[in-house]
């Protein structure tokens, strides 16, 4: 079976966010696995070593990027492919997807895995717009999925319920937490990921229309959230807390 | 120059980063309550092959550097210094001598074990009346027809109820000059072998301390480690490799209390505004992290030197004493910051405060280093 893991590097989740010169500032920030990808990249190492086969880790990205994929490496996926972004002016997700359709089109494939989401932007957007490049079924946020023969059992986490979908490899899968527990790497998969191979490859090595990688939305203001200010504990009876807790929404929060 | 880890280096640290905070934290406060050693932990770290870090793969090692050890060993003292002291004890005490001074067979037999995890390692050095001063060694070994008739005891060995064999020191032969004393390897199951769990101590209650009793404990002839008459001298060199370890325990220890401070600092409110805005806390925090980053830089360098090839001994030395003096410091500072919550069990500082003493102590006391660096720069 072959499987492909598209993964992306994040800031840690730990990291305090700086904003310099309108910009997210990576000065001295520790950069991870996207939680969620790993997610995938721990499901796809199972599904290999269940059907046998290989695990490809697929990123985009500078060249810390190669860190993460080797992060995959050592926990046990077989190979990876990073293509430099550097050329790429303001890429978003329909600019990401369409670089992973490309790679992914000359590939080889059964089944794609990604986390449903990554931590830092957060859209959702890039696992089913390469599906849909790539004229695939997909399924996000799952939690459980089982493979047998070319048939696909999902379990699909659906804002607290759970939906059972049935089909059909090829096909491409985002993870949701609860999918599996993620290993940690092993020393020697530590030492052996740096020679595990590596292909690296620019948006010139695509066979791809540049113009079409182009963002197609505009970041027009960066900036943190308002710092949380202490809350108001209402005082009296509740009649007397109700009526002003109706006052305050309205007047104040105006949010009714 | 560069201060860069490795590729390997940094995700070693990230690994043992996330498994000390995923499985070695959530119970070590129970565990220093409970005095129970934890051998979950380290059959978990076996799985990871990390019991056998920095040693060949040929003996089941994991083939990493003295650096990734002193890693591995301050992410686990990061958070519990009782696993960080096992797991130093098990590597530079228990392990490193098979490695340095045992034959390719010793190796295949008690080295590869050791780094599958299938016993922990230990050393048998100290007596009542020999700590640093090797010369007042009483444990003998005697030779017969049949091999070596051993006889004494030790106190204060490290994971020996874990251990299912172990290297011991004892006087072979007594010369005008002093005592011979050479290295054995002994079965702690073998007739008239005890071992003693039954200390009281400060600190470092889920680390395994003990006393052995031994009574015509029989060896064979092939059981010497290294070479007859060279037991001091070999344990000198071991020791050296252990002053890292300690080095990197102390590192360990010194960080995790600091951060328990500055995140109580920044939390703690008095006379309306948190603890970390008053200058004469911020001073306190600015000497902690400045003294911890030292004394990492000198383990690290310390650490380099052994993957260097290169002689070590003196900064070894530096790196302990520097790096234990500086923790027992911080330790002593996150509990003033914490005021009467930080003598509370809760707060965990309290725990630290008791632990990191060993530091000044183990593997050579502080005056001892200071005796290391002077014979090593010219006095």
């Amino acid at each position: 079976m072959n499987i492909l893991v598209c993964l992306k590097q994040t800031f840690d989740t730990e990291e305090r966010i700086a904003i310099e010169d309108g910009q997210i500032s990576e000065e001295g920030v520790e950069f991870v696995v996207n939680p969620y990808d790993e997610y995938a990249v721990e499901e796809a190492i199972r599904l290999r070593d269940e059907h046998g086969g290989e695990v490809t880790v697929i990123t985009i990205g500078p060249e810390r990027a190669e860190q993460a994929l080797r992060t995959a490496m050592a926990m046990g996926a077989d190979k990876g492919i990073i293509v430099d972004d550097e050329d790429l002016e303001s890429p978003d997700e329909n600019s990401i997807a369409k670089i992973l359709a490309s790679v992914i089109g000359d590939l080889e494939y059964d089944i794609i895995l990604g986390g449903y989401m990554a931590v830092d932007d957060g859209s959702a957007q890039v696992g089913p717009r390469l599906a849909e490049l790539l004229e695939i079924p997909h399924i996000a946020t799952i939690t459980k999925l089982t493979i047998d023969g070319d048939r696909v059992e999902v379990e699909k986490d659906v804002e607290g319920d759970i939906e059972y979908i049935e089909s059909k490899l090829p096909i491409l899968v985002t993870a949701q937490q609860g999918l599996n527990e993620p290993r940690y790497p092993s020393l020697p998969g530590i030492m052996k990921a740096k020679k595990k191979p590596l292909e690296r490859m620019d948006i010139d090595d695509l066979d791809i229309d540049e113009d079409e990688l182009e963002g197609r939305t505009e970041t027009l203001e960066t900036y943190l959230p308002p710092a949380k200010e202490a809350g108001k504990i209402l005082e009296g009876d509740l009649d007397v807390q109700a009526k002003e807790l109706v006052k305050l929404l309205r007047s104040e929060a105006k949010v009714i | 120059m560069n201060f860069d880890l490795t590729e390997e280096q940094k995700m070693i640290r990230k690994l043992m980063r996330d498994f000390s905070e995923g499985e070695v934290a959530p119970g070590a406060d129970e565990r220093d309550r409970t005095k129970t050693f934890p051998v979950e932990i380290f059959r978990k770290m076996a799985d990871l092959n990390l019991m056998g870090l920095p040693f060949p793969e040929e003996y089941g090692g994991g083939g990493a550097d003295t650096t990734s050890f002193a890693i591995a060993v301050e992410e686990l003292s990061r958070v519990c210094a009782s696993a960080g002291i096992t797991y130093s004890a098990h590597v530079s005490l228990g392990c490193a001598p098979l490695y340095l001074f045992g034959t390719e067979k010793q190796k295949k037999q008690y080295l590869t074990p050791l780094c599958q995890g299938e016993s922990m390692g230990a050393f048998g050095l100290t007596e009542a009346g020999a700590g640093s001063d090797a010369g007042g060694t009483r444990t003998t070994a005697t030779r017969d027809s049949e091999g070596w008739l051993i006889n004494g005891s030790k106190c204060f060995i490290t994971n020996a109820s874990y251990a299912k064999f172990l290297a011991l020191t004892a006087v072979t032969n007594r010369t005008e000059a002093g005592p011979e004393i050479t290295a054995f390897i002994a079965d702690t199951d073998s007739p008239g072998f005890r071992v003693i769990d039954n200390y009281t101590k400060l600190g470092l209650h889920s680390s395994n301390t003990t006393e052995l009793v031994l009574e015509n404990v029989r060896v064979p002839e092939d059981a010497i480690l290294g070479e007859i008459g060279q037991g001091f001298k070999q344990f000198l060199i071991t020791l050296d490799g252990g002053r890292i370890g300690i080095g990197a325990m102390a590192v360990g220890i010194a960080q995790g209390a600091y951060e328990l401070a500055l995140k109580y600092a920044k939390e703690r409110t008095q006379f309306g505004t948190s603890l970390s805005k008053f200058q004469v806390i911020q001073h306190k925090l600015a000497d902690m992290a400045m003294n911890i980053e030292l004394a990492r830089t000198m383990v690290y360098k310390a650490a380099w030197l052994k993957d260097q090839g290169k002689k070590f001994t003196k900064e070894a030395s530096m790196c302990k004493l520097f790096a234990s003096e500086i923790a027992m410091k911080v330790c002593d500072q996150a509990v003033q910051i914490h005021g009467g919550y930080g003598y509370m069990h809760d707060y965990k500082v309290e725990r630290f405060f008791r632990d990191v003493k060993l530091t000044e102590i183990g593997e050579g006391t502080s005056e001892i280093q200071r005796m290391v660096i002077a014979r090593e720069i010219g006095c």
